[in-house]
């Protein structure tokens, strides 16, 4: 029974990390249609911001919850307006020019601060026991933080001035700057408030996988598959496929071990893909954000 | 007028300027240097195969460099096994065309967008770096070779065919491995001008169009697909053979975006173009790298934002409509000229 129990709550861990380190990429995705290649760089450079700011005796639940969202969304607006606000409308370029700025920001970054990351900081909050198994406490704060974070989005979008606008123009940008609306405006906040929720994942994760320069790798391959298996619903999406790819890898992983959980995670997406071109959300929920 | 293909002699004249260069090469390079060409052939073969897919089919691969590292994976396993080479080559393209098919079929058969399609290669390519690197220890091994994990496997050096004992010196694998390159580029020059390289071509500038014409445009993008992998698994054998081992390094990131950045400055839509830009950025960026002045990271990242903002056509396209920009103007000049000659003519 603790078995079971237990290996729900990795289960659930890996469904809430999922939408964690998908959820920055979903938004700009949802809203922009434009997949951002350097969403891995974002995360990192989050974790770096925890990692700089801590060990200049800034307190870690300050570092990590106001500081990293802080500086990421705030190089996530740089990013927007010098480079992705000339190429709207150009997917493919768009994808080529994110890539060149994430190979940009690896290399930054290994510049000053070296390959290799020199202090691990470790995750605050102890362990839980669940009969014979311990959990961190730190993955349930953080599934509690997942869970706080869809909920804000969701408010924003529904309940909130920014949030019409932003579904008006998601719906159609075309009508929406007829009405009056700023297109370029909402695409730049949409883009600095994606950069912002991936520079909190980033920082959230730092210290339970260390950081290093090209730690975005490890993250991106599930969050785009995540995001494309989702479809464009920014909330409906990301948490439909976190769900399902999350416990296909939850299950695989403690079938087999490690090894074969991303392959089944992958491999689901693509028949997925191959069922619903449009993703999980261009088939069901349409109505959904 | 841009052409939207090349014509096939083009690729006859440049393949023998390859040829005067593979026979002069020893006598200009240093050994070591004829060693290093032998990998850097490899990449440029991917950088090929790239260009045939993107450039002529409009598929937009990321992933590319995952068939390339199948590619050698699968050299380096079958040669071990069978104990020679040439079979080795084969399997390897084999292996590379096969998994292309499969995954191309899900891929095009959902008709999935461009940028999915994209993004999913890219996902295949980081999936398989992150399950080789996982494959250290006794246990994962083919036949009777070690995956290795992170460390990777050997690949043994080529043969002569039908004899496993005689191995290519160096400089016998730098003139094989080059042979191979101008095959291959040969075979993707004539391949274009086909009538299958012309409904590719096609379905690049009009995908709806084309399939109003008749044509199963998710077959012939399968297609190209699955020859392109070959030809990029065809690369893989001679990097590994020049490496003398491959790593999972071949699926990572930076794999995947060397490949795009040699298409995107060398051209898309010329084949020459990106296989002169593998050696190009090859040497430059050894050469960067050995004096640690800048990172290697930052000068790539550099050079693609920069291209995809100012040069998004790529040098090689960027001369060519250069060129005839200035014919068509010299062209101008003499018909005015011939025009003001009829008007003073008849006036006289």
């Amino acid at each position: 029974m603790d078995l079971y129990f237990s290996l729900l709550l990795q289960i659930i861990y890996g469904v809430a990390n999922l939408a964690l380190i998908s959820l920055g990429l979903a938004i700009v995705f949802g809203m922009m249609r434009v997949i951002n290649l350097a969403h891995g760089e974002f995360l990192m450079l989050g974790g770096y911001t925890v990692v700089v700011a801590t060990n200049n005796g800034i307190n870690i639940w300050f570092s990590i919850l106001i500081l990293a969202p802080l500086v990421v969304g705030l190089i996530g607006l740089i990013v927007e307006r010098c480079l992705i606000q000339w190429l709207y409308g150009r997917m493919i370029d768009t994808l080529l020019a994110t890539w060149g700025l994430s190979l940009l920001f690896i290399g930054i970054i290994t510049s000053i601060f070296g390959a290799s990351t020199s202090t691990v900081i470790s995750p605050p909050l102890g362990t839980i026991t669940i009969g014979d198994y311990t959990s961190s406490g730190y993955e349930l704060f953080l599934i509690f933080v997942v869970i706080v974070l869809l909920l804000f989005v969701f408010l924003t979008l529904k309940f909130t001035a920014l949030g019409l606008v932003a579904r008006a123009t998601m719906q159609n940008s075309d009508m929406a700057s007829c009405l009056g609306i700023s297109t370029s405006k909402i695409y730049m906040i949409t883009f600095s408030l994606g950069a912002a929720v991936s520079g909190l994942a980033g920082g959230l994760l730092a210290p339970l996988t260390g950081v290093l320069p090209n730690i975005g790798a490890i993250y991106i391959g599930k969050a785009f598959i995540t995001v494309i298996s989702g479809g464009s619903a920014i909330l409906a999406g990301t948490t439909s496929a976190s769900i399902l790819l999350g416990s296909v890898n939850g299950v695989m992983s403690y079938v087999t071990g490690p090894t074969f959980g991303e392959v089944a995670l992958l491999f689901t997406a693509i028949i997925l893909l191959r069922l619903m071109p449009t993703g999980i959300t261009g088939r069901f929920f349409r109505k959904s954000q | 007028m841009m052409r939207l293909y090349g014509s096939f002699r083009g690729t006859l004249v440049v393949a023998s300027i390859a040829v005067l260069f593979t026979l002069l090469a020893p006598s200009i390079f240093q050994f070591f240097t004829i060693i290093t060409l032998t990998q850097v052939i490899g990449l440029s073969i991917l950088a090929l195969s790239l260009a045939l897919v993107w450039g002529f089919g409009g598929v937009l691969c990321f992933g590319q460099s995952a068939f390339f590292g199948i590619g050698a994976y699968a050299y380096s396993v079958a040669a071990v096994n069978i104990g020679g080479s040439t079979g080795a080559i084969l399997i390897a393209m084999l292996a590379a065309a096969t998994f292309a098919t499969l995954l191309g079929y899900f891929v095009f058969y959902g008709k999935l967008s461009d940028v999915y399609l994209a993004v999913i290669t890219l996902t295949v390519s980081l999936i398989l770096y992150s399950l080789m690197r996982r494959t250290s220890g006794p246990e994962y091994k083919i036949g009777s070779a070690l995956l290795g994990g992170f460390n990777g496997t050997g690949s043994p050096p080529l043969n002569v065919p039908g004899n496993s004992e005689a191995m290519l010196f160096p400089l016998q694998t730098f003139y094989v491995s080059m042979g191979a390159l101008i095959l291959a580029y040969v075979f993707a020059g004539w391949l274009v001008t086909t009538k299958f390289g012309r409904v590719c071509v096609s379905i690049r500038e009009n995908e709806l169009r084309t399939s109003l014409l008749g044509y199963d445009t998710r077959l012939y993008k399968l297609g190209i697909f699955a020859v392109s992998a070959g030809i990029a698994g065809l690369g893989g054998v001679f990097f590994c053979v020049g490496v003398t081992r491959v790593t999972p390094d071949v699926f990572s990131l930076g794999q995947s975006a060397l490949a795009i950045i040699w298409v995107i400055v060398g051209g898309r839509g010329t084949l020459i173009g990106p296989i002169l830009a593998t050696f190009v950025l090859y040497f430059l960026t050894a050469s960067l790298g050995s004096q640690q002045l800048m990172n290697t990271n930052l000068v790539l990242g550099g050079i693609l934002v920069i291209f995809v903002l100012l040069v998004p056509s790529g040098v090689i396209p960027s001369i060519a409509k250069w060129f005839d920009l200035r014919r068509v103007k010299k062209f101008s000049k003499l018909k005015e000229r011939r025009l003001k000659m009829r008007k003073h003519r008849s006036v006289g």
